[in-house]
């Protein structure tokens, strides 16, 4: 390091003779840095060809315990070729630290698998670990259901106040973002819409393009993206660090359930906090929509309104609010479940709160393609 | 014991000792809370001082003051005899190299094992070979009593002692010239405080380390310690050697040394004492 200076480097004169004398000066320390070990070697290399040697403490200015490390791997080096090592001028420091910081060699790394091996055993890791996830989830599915009945089934132990808390954090304080959201997607949806239709002198039907899109899909899916982003990470994130900190233990230990502590007013704050954010998300989808037309196809509000009354049944509402509380739970239940998965350190909080969001996101959509199947083969 | 005699006394600890670590009329508030409210200490080389205090009087908000970790109000903090507010962020950071930290809970990096955790400091202040890193580490490891299949495991493998003498190992890897501990003892059993006491015995003794140890381990107390600091209200309330603290009549001192257990334990130790210079 620059701020020791060249006097202070460890060093080492060898002076020849029946015993060779090794006459060690400087500082043998640590910040020497690489320089410690070539030294260490040097006094070796010098030192092999002779019976006994000694090494003469007497100008070390400063020792510690790498320095004496250094030294004493030069002392087993030279022990192996057979040659005798002598300490003298060692003050008594130095000798405890000698003895104390005596040289064994670092145990070799533990050598790696074949590549190809390895390749293969992550990719069966990775598919057996989506069985695992599917297997998991499901199980964690099955104790919410019945930890849920119990809760039904003696509603004193619902935790309200919990809920109400979840609840505001969960929709409340998502309001302005959903909104925001939405109406941008809404007024996108009928500005491109209007171009492509004007080509037809069709550009009335706008209003059915936004209002059955919006409706049945859009609102709920962007709801819920944006829900599983901002809500699911944060549970994972709380539930993960608790469980880091032995907090979920504690509740264990104390004869309270996570599940019914932590994951049922989450999850059925999310599943009743969807459907509000729902519909919000499809009245400002819609009135973006209706702004836009208004700017860009001239039809007022007025007119909008009436030809949206003709265009869309209650049905087309309810079939995006029906799907609602499902992702809502369905976002719950990943969440709480890859926070309870987190283990011991700040890297694996960091890939379950990931995990979760990633999962969350792919579940939902996968959930509202199956929707989008069944509710067209029962013709709903 | 009048003001001028006490500034005499102190001048003449200065003159004996340097001044490794030097904290003047030290304020910190957290909001409206004033946590240290002029508080003044000296640490000197090669001394073990122990810093004691009851539970919430901010004994390791002054550590963490000194580390640099929480902003102070007022007050300078001279260490090596630089005012850490005066030299530069270079300077600093060459002088955070020359401390090592055992922080309360261990703090080990929960995704590196022990022996990186051990290599990280070395890693990145100083170039060194990957083999002497790997000794090197092991000899920490070794010297704070862990066994080699500790090296390779993770922090949340570790027990709660383990960790502490891992995050230790951490602490003394670039064999620091100031050692901070906090809470050093507190969850080891006691051959393993005992052999810890020694441990720091040896290191003062042959590397001149200067230790500054918040502790409530009175045996570590009486073991080691050359200096044992008091914290009350801010303030120090006392500093001085075993005996001085012992024959101190402020009431939380003699609560402290002459409760229950502060009681047992120096008549243990004084029936120790008394066996060996008869034996």
């Amino acid at each position: 390091m620059a701020t020791y200076t060249e006097a202070e480097t460890p060093d080492f004169v060898a002076e020849a003779g029946a015993t060779p004398r090794i006459a060690l000066s400087g500082a043998w320390s640590l910040h020497a840095e690489r320089r410690l070990e070539k030294k260490s070697s040097e006094i070796v290399k010098s030192a092999r060809d002779a019976k006994s040697v000694v090494f003469d403490f007497a100008a070390v200015t400063r020792l510690d315990t790498a320095g004496a490390f250094a030294l004493n791997r030069a002392r087993c080096e030279l022990a192996a070729a057979g040659v005798d090592v002598a300490i003298a001028g060692a003050r008594p420091e130095h000798l405890i630290l000698l003895e104390r910081m005596h040289y064994r060699e670092a145990p070799p790394p533990a050598k790696g698998e074949n590549f190809i091996v390895a390749l293969l055993a992550d990719l069966g890791e990775q598919i057996s670990g989506g069985f695992r996830d599917a297997y998991g989830i499901t199980a964690f599915l099955g104790e919410f259901v019945s930890v849920l009945g119990r809760v039904i089934a003696r509603p004193r132990l619902f935790r309200a106040t919990s809920l109400v808390y979840q609840m505001e954090n969960f929709s409340v304080r998502s309001i302005p973002i959903i909104v925001i959201m939405n109406l941008t997607v809404g007024a996108i949806v009928a500005q491109q819409g209007i171009y492509e239709l004007l080509r037809f002198g069709a550009s009335v039907y706008v209003v059915d393009l936004v209002g059955i899109l919006v409706l049945r899909e859009m609102g709920v899916l962007l709801t819920a993206i944006m829900i599983a982003g901002r809500c699911g990470s944060a549970i994972t994130a709380e539930i993960g660090s608790m469980k880091v900190r032995e907090e979920v233990d504690a509740l264990r230990a104390m004869g309270m359930s996570p599940m019914e502590v932590l994951s049922v007013p989450r999850v059925l704050a999310l599943a009743l906090s969807m459907p509000l954010l729902t519909f919000l998300a499809d009245m400002a989808a819609i009135v973006g929509g209706m702004l836009t037309s208004w700017a860009y196809g001239g039809i007022s509000p007025a007119a909008f309104i009436a030809l949206l009354q003709t265009a869309i049944t209650i049905r087309t509402f309810m079939v995006g609010l029906i799907k609602a509380p499902v992702m809502g739970m369905v976002i719950g239940l990943i969440a709480t479940q890859e926070g309870l998965a987190t283990q011991g350190s700040a890297e694996s909080l960091g890939w379950r709160v990931t995990a979760s969001v990633v999962k969350s996101i792919f579940t939902v959509i996968i959930l509202d393609g199956l929707f989008a199947v069944f509710f067209t083969a029962i013709n709903f | 014991m009048d003001a001028s005699t006490d500034i005499t006394k102190r001048k003449e600890a200065e003159a004996r000792h340097e001044v490794v670590i030097s904290v003047r009329d030290l304020v910190v508030e957290f909001g409206r809370k004033r946590v240290m409210d002029g508080l003044d200490l000296d640490v000197y080389r090669g001394e073990v001082l122990g810093f004691v205090g009851g539970s919430g009087q901010g004994k390791s908000v002054l550590t963490r003051t000194i580390l640099g970790l929480i902003r102070k109000k007022a007050g300078t903090i001279r260490i090596f005899g630089q005012d850490r507010d005066k030299i530069g962020e270079a300077a600093l950071h060459a002088l955070e190299r020359r401390w090592g930290v055992l922080f309360q809970n261990g703090a080990l990096f929960s995704s590196l094992t022990v022996k990186q955790n051990i290599q990280v400091p070395m890693r990145e202040s100083l170039e060194l070979s990957q083999r002497f890193m790997d000794e090197l580490a092991m000899l920490k490891i070794e010297l704070v009593g862990l066994p080699p299949e500790a090296a390779d495991k993770i922090p949340s493998e570790l027990s709660g002692g383990m960790v502490k003498r891992a995050a230790l190992a951490r602490a003394l890897a670039l064999d620091p010239e100031v050692l901070f501990l906090d809470e050093p003892t507190s969850g080891l059993d006691p051959i393993g405080a005992a052999e810890f006491d020694q441990l720091i015995g040896t290191l003062k003794q042959t590397l001149g380390l200067t230790v500054f140890m918040v502790t409530h381990d009175l045996d570590s107390l009486y073991a080691i310690c050359d200096r044992i600091a008091a914290l009350a209200n801010g303030k120090v309330i006392g500093e001085g050697s075993l005996e001085d603290m012992l024959a101190s009549d402020h009431p939380w001192l003699r609560a402290y040394f002459h409760g229950a257990r502060g009681a047992k334990m120096i008549q243990a130790h004084e029936r120790r004492r008394l066996g060996a210079e008869s034996g």
